[in-house]
């Protein structure tokens, strides 16, 4: 890895750390660990749970994968402490335009898990409604829904909805991307039309380090972070391993779009420790010692060290997390093996709002010629 | 009622779309303060303001891609695309997100956005601004396109447009912009008007068909009126919608009148006309008693513009094509 691109290894003001991998909780300038009247280990032991909880989703879809179950899996193994950092900062009327691979983020936003794998299955494009949880369907076109996310943030403004000092009504829009999507036209786009807008939005990007088999390095000369001052709003680097961190850095950049001061970008430093997708090799690409270097900054096992160290979690609680993520991944084994193919007649359902004579033709076509098999019903 | 060009027309119709529902936005390259290069939203900014009427930063994916966003927040945007050659950056929103959202959301999400195009030729521009692009948006399912040929027309289906629920890709054709007027009747109800997606007879006839929209009407009802001194009848057909189609008054006609001919400015190359073709072999092929002429585009890049009345199907090939027809 390019050191131009690497943070500091002891932090700095660069690379937003509060939990080291360590499990040691470490002071920062400007950003604190603030979760307000809430019960700090509690809250910390919540992200443990949540965590543990994404990553048995992550496993468990990956092995649905490995039967034949899914056609693919995009997987977030890693990436969990970004995930669920940021996508417990939020709020309920904030909204969420993720990539394909939130998994954790749509998991805190209450989107049955279950319902992730229809996608992945082939079963379903978009199987939820993104009005429910304000939390948008999965885009695969890269950086395209940081475009979205921006649009939605200047109609949040044409609304009214940010500056009124009221926490329920005040509404920040996240959009998620990562290190290859920075070279994306739409998503330099998004900060131009954010930046020119001032518009409520938060740019959360996840680098991963890997784009496919493409390192930072082939994307960007510069840490990522830095771009966004050349856009004309603030960037932060965050240890997206860190979920207190993470969790400090976004919360402070939502409630920045929530009080109508514009776009922030977080960079949250993280490592993709597995494949692209489960059709992906990273062995091709990368050095097996980077992996094992990054495995030493589990984001999941230096909380469970800070937890157990400070005497804020028993091995009960322990083993009711893995109790229940065990409960988790039985539900998804049978639930996704019981998700039902849609009907063939359902493609031309939902192509329009208003019908056209055309494609009703057309499906009643298919439905004569359907009708023409032996034991059609 | 006001005599007025289609430029004024569509102008009105924004307007009165705007002062119908706060939720229509205008957004586009220039179209606040200076109303747009064509004048098409002059005076808009003013009336609405800048929080509806949006000038945006020059990049059409994101005109196009925010215009998303705002239509899953309750807006209705109107996305002006400056000319129709500048409409490839935003191709990406519009095919892959725009035309499908609807549909991958099960209808939970809406986009209710029309993407204003002026298209055609002959304004003697240079390149990139004279391009004719429907079909590569016609061949997308989820996406709707419509095309006006006059200012009443104009006046009404900029506002049916705006009211539906699915995304529209509204086809201007330049070159009549500012080319004549007519009486525009602003109280008709919008109710009253004909069905946005619907194709119209604009001249009966009894010995050919001949289809054209958008730009190419003039030019068909010319050669009808020509085509007329030489003793033959040539019902004119003005299409309206291109997708969905609506070809049951062409069946209707062809069946009585034998023959017909596509007429449009795009590449004849698995243009428009090739479908048209195609659906009238198959739904008149007993009554056909020549096939199905089109008069298009060459196949090549739209030429520098000093030669583009040579690019451009005019009288003279469409009446060649009639006569061709008669042939057989």
């Amino acid at each position: 890895m390019s050191e131009l691109l690497a943070p500091t290894p002891t932090g700095g003001p660069d690379f937003v750390q509060l939990l080291t991998p360590e499990g040691q909780r470490v002071e920062h300038p400007e950003y604190s660990f603030d979760v307000g009247e809430a019960d700090e280990a509690e809250v910390v032991r919540g992200f443990y749970r949540d965590m543990v909880l994404t990553r048995r989703i992550d496993t468990e879809s990956t092995a649905l994968q490995r039967h034949g179950e899914l056609g693919i899996w995009a997987q977030l193994l890693g990436q969990e402490a970004a995930q669920i950092g940021s996508g417990r900062a939020l709020r309920p009327q904030d909204y969420v335009f993720p990539t394909y691979r939130e998994h954790g983020v749509a998991y805190c936003r209450g989107v049955d898990p279950l319902r992730l794998l229809g996608l992945f299955r082939g079963v379903d494009q978009g199987s939820w409604d993104p009005r429910q949880n304000n939390f948008a369907n999965y885009t695969i076109v890269i950086g395209a829904q940081t475009l979205h996310a921006t649009g939605y943030a200047m109609g949040v403004q044409r609304d009214g909805a940010i500056g009124t000092g009221d926490p329920e009504r005040d509404t920040a829009v996240i959009a998620y991307f990562g290190d290859g999507a920075s070279s994306q036209g739409d998503v330099n786009e998004s900060f131009v039309f954010a930046a020119s807008y001032n518009a409520p939005v938060v740019f959360f990007c996840q680098n991963n380090q890997w784009a496919i088999s493409e390192p930072i390095e082939r994307q960007s000369r510069i840490p990522l972070y830095q771009r966004a001052h050349g856009f004309g709003f603030p960037g932060v680097r965050v240890d997206g391993n860190d979920v207190l961190a993470t969790y400090a850095v976004t919360q402070a950049a939502l409630q920045r779009a929530r009080e109508g001061n514009g776009p922030t970008m977080v960079e949250a430093y993280t490592y993709r420790m597995g494949a692209h997708t489960t059709t992906d090799d990273p062995t091709r690409y990368r050095m097996s010692e980077e992996l094992e270097k990054w495995k030493l900054k589990d984001p999941i096992a230096r909380v469970k060290v800070y937890l157990t160290r400070n005497a804020l979690a028993d091995q009960d609680f322990f083993d009711e997390v893995e109790t229940e993520a065990e409960q988790l991944g039985a539900r998804l084994r049978d639930g996704c093996k019981a998700l039902p193919d849609p009907s063939p007649l359902s493609i031309f359902d939902q192509v329009y709002v208003e019908q056209t004579d055309e494609l009703a033709e057309q499906r009643d076509g298919y439905a004569a010629y359907l009708e023409t098999f032996e034991g059609a019903h | 009622m006001t005599k007025m060009t289609l430029a004024k027309a569509l102008n009105a119709g924004l307007r009165k779309a705007m002062e119908a529902d706060p939720k229509v936005l205008l957004m586009g390259e220039d179209v606040g303060k200076l109303g747009g290069v064509f004048r098409i939203t002059d005076g808009l900014q003013k009336d609405f303001g800048e929080d509806r009427v949006i000038d945006s930063p020059l990049a059409e994916s994101g005109i196009l891609g925010t215009a998303v966003g705002l239509a899953m927040r309750g807006y209705r945007p109107v996305c002006e695309i400056q000319f129709d050659g500048f409409v490839y950056p935003a191709y990406d929103q519009i095919v892959s997100q725009v035309a499908k959202i609807h549909f991958r959301t099960h209808g939970h999400v809406r986009m209710p956005m029309v993407i204003r195009i002026p298209y055609g030729g002959g304004i003697g521009a240079v390149e990139h601004h004279s391009e004719s692009p429907e079909a590569q948006f016609a061949h997308t399912p989820g996406l709707k396109v419509v095309t006006c040929s006059n200012p009443v027309d104009g006046y009404f289906m900029i506002q049916q447009a705006i009211a539906s629920d699915d995304p529209v890709v509204f086809l201007e054709p330049k070159r009549q912009y500012h080319a004549d007027k007519a009486e525009v009747y602003e109280s008709t109800p919008l109710a009253d008007a004909q069905p946005l997606f619907t194709s119209r007879v604009v001249r009966a006839g009894s010995d050919l068909t001949l289809l054209a929209y958008g730009p190419m009407v003039k030019t068909a009802m010319k050669a009808a009126e020509a085509a007329a001194g030489e003793g033959r009848s040539v019902e004119v057909v003005d299409l309206r919608t291109l997708s969905p189609l609506d070809l049951a008054p062409v069946y209707e006609s062809v069946r009585r009148t034998g023959r017909a001919v596509v007429t449009h400015e795009a590449h004849s190359n698995l243009g428009m006309g090739s479908e048209i073709a195609a659906r009238i072999t198959e739904h008149c092929f007993y009554s056909l008693e020549a096939p199905v002429l089109r008069v298009g585009g060459f196949d090549t890049p739209y030429p520098p513009s000093r030669i583009e009345e040579e690019y451009l199907p005019d009288l003279d090939r469409v009446l060649d094509a009639v006569d061709r027809t008669f042939d057989f």
